[in-house]
């Protein structure tokens, strides 16, 4: 237990997160690893699950008619995976695949939703970080969509 | 930053060059190598750019986009959009070109000594940092980390495949791809450059930032590096304006109170800052 307090204190992810939240949140951890090509979960299956990546890189596919599997983004060690598991539907909207060996601590989200019900600090904590991740991605999204190295010479 | 160079020996008059080799590197883009006809290609300093004439055709600011040590070639990278561009493109080995320059500021390599650097490239903004990658490896001792964060629209728009492969392998520079849309076969990073900068490894209080693509894609690079805590005052952009005289003159680039082309394109971000919003003028 005292290995994984230390490796969630150090994730970026959980950085300046006060002690007694850590130890709340070691309760629903766990020590997981994918080998190179494995599916971590898939588009439209319950989300019970997220995880913080300590190691390897991952990429968020989706399946597009006619064109096959299509990487929208790749994350790696450093980054969080999943935030279905926080809103209903509680789906995912994505297949995640690890690209090579990927270590991570998966956090269990029923554990989790249930701690953040009974500890209302824990639970805005978790939201304020989750949206900065998802303000990050959407923005990397537009960026992305805007195809600004596309047509403009040079620049 | 260097201050501005001095005139070049013939600002208004083209030194005759041919082509002597090109490769192609993308499915738009060429790098040009050019020689001089005579004697008199002179040194530059990376970041600066030349305006190559295509007789008969006309003349655009082109950056220089080789190694600094070998000034006798001159290199090009070249996308072709138009008229100009494209002629360059369909040149024949051994055919005219015009060269004035070197023009521009160039990137702080000596004010860079002794911090990090932190190159961060997007599409064709690769070009005109490439000389500096190669004079910062040259001197590789002099600086604390450096790292390259490179993001291109697909697999097939990345140049300079064989120096990234040889910069990948590397041990003393780090060297991060990513590309906005991954076709088959594409092992590495999916997503915009900005997505790179928070897990780049180097020291942001005393890192040296050298920022050159789309104006758009520079903004959020700026906002990136800020958030990582890169001061203002070591940021520098490479800024493009369409220019017609290279001298400060015509007025065509002009940027706030600045003209680009004489008195960059490096900026200081602290300098360029009320004026980076601007759109084209
Ligand atoms: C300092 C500086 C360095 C540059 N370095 C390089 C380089 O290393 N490699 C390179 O390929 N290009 C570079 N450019 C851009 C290059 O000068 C232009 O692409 C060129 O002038 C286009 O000329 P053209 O006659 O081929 O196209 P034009 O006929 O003039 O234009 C064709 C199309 O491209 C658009 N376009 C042309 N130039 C620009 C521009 N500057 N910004 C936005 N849209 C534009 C036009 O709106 C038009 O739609 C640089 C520009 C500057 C100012």
């Amino acid at each position: 237990m005292e290995t994984l307090e230390r490796l969630l204190a150090a994730h970026p992810f959980f950085k300046d997160l006060r002690p007694e939240h850590l130890q709340v949140l070691v309760g629903c951890a766990a020590n997981v690893r994918f080998e190179a090509g494995q599916y971590i979960f898939r588009e439209g299956e319950e989300a019970k699950t997220f995880y913080l990546l300590r190691h390897g890189r991952v990429a968020l596919e989706m399946a597009v008619p006619g064109r096959g599997s299509l990487t929208i983004q790749t994350i790696r060690e450093g980054d969080v995976l999943g935030w279905a598991w926080l809103f209903p539907p509680h789906r995912w909207h994505f297949d995640a695949r690890a690209v090579e060996l990927v270590r991570a601590i998966a956090m269990d989200g029923q554990c989790l939703r249930d701690k953040c019900e009974q500890d209302h600090s824990l639970g805005y904590e978790l939201v304020k970080r989750f949206a900065q991740v998802i303000v990050e991605r959407l923005q990397a999204t537009r960026l992305q969509l805007l195809d600004v190295y596309g047509h403009v010479p040079h620049r | 930053m260097s201050p501005t160079v001095e005139a070049s020996p013939a600002p208004l008059w083209p030194l005759p060059c041919r082509l002597h080799a090109r490769r192609r590197e993308t499915r738009d883009t060429v790098t040009l190598e050019l020689e001089a006809v005579g004697p008199g290609l002179g040194e530059f300093a990376p970041g600066q750019f030349n305006m190559l004439y295509v007789f008969g055709v006309g003349e655009v600011p082109i950056s220089i986009s080789g190694d600094p040590a070998h000034p006798g070639r001159l290199v090009h990278t070249v996308r072709m959009v138009g008229a100009v561009t494209r002629a360059l493109g369909r040149l024949p080995r051994g055919g005219a070109v015009g060269v004035r320059g070197p023009f521009g500021t160039s990137w702080p390599l000596e004010e860079a000594a002794g911090s990090d650097v932190v190159v961060v490239a997007g599409g064709m903004g690769l070009a005109p940092l490439r000389p500096a990658l190669y004079a910062l490896l040259a001197r590789r001792e002099r600086f604390g980390r450096i790292v390259l964060l490179y993001g291109a629209r697909t697999p097939g728009d990345l140049l300079y495949v064989t120096d990234l492969r040889r910069w990948r392998a590397r041990m003393d520079l780090e060297v991060e791809v990513t590309v906005d849309a991954a076709t088959d076969g594409w092992r590495g990073d999916v997503g915009v450059v900005t997505t790179l900068i928070p897990r780049a490894r180097f020291e942001p209080a005393s890192t040296v930032a050298l920022v050159c693509g789309p104006e758009v894609m520079m903004r959020f690079v700026v906002r990136e590096l800020q958030a990582r805590g890169v001061p203002d005052g070591s940021i520098y952009l490479s800024m493009e304006r369409n220019m017609h005289c290279g001298i400060g003159q015509c007025g065509h680039c002009q940027c706030g109170p600045f003209f680009v082309c004489r008195d960059g394109p490096v900026f200081p971000y602290r300098r360029i800052a009320p004026f980076f919003r601007l759109r084209e003028l």
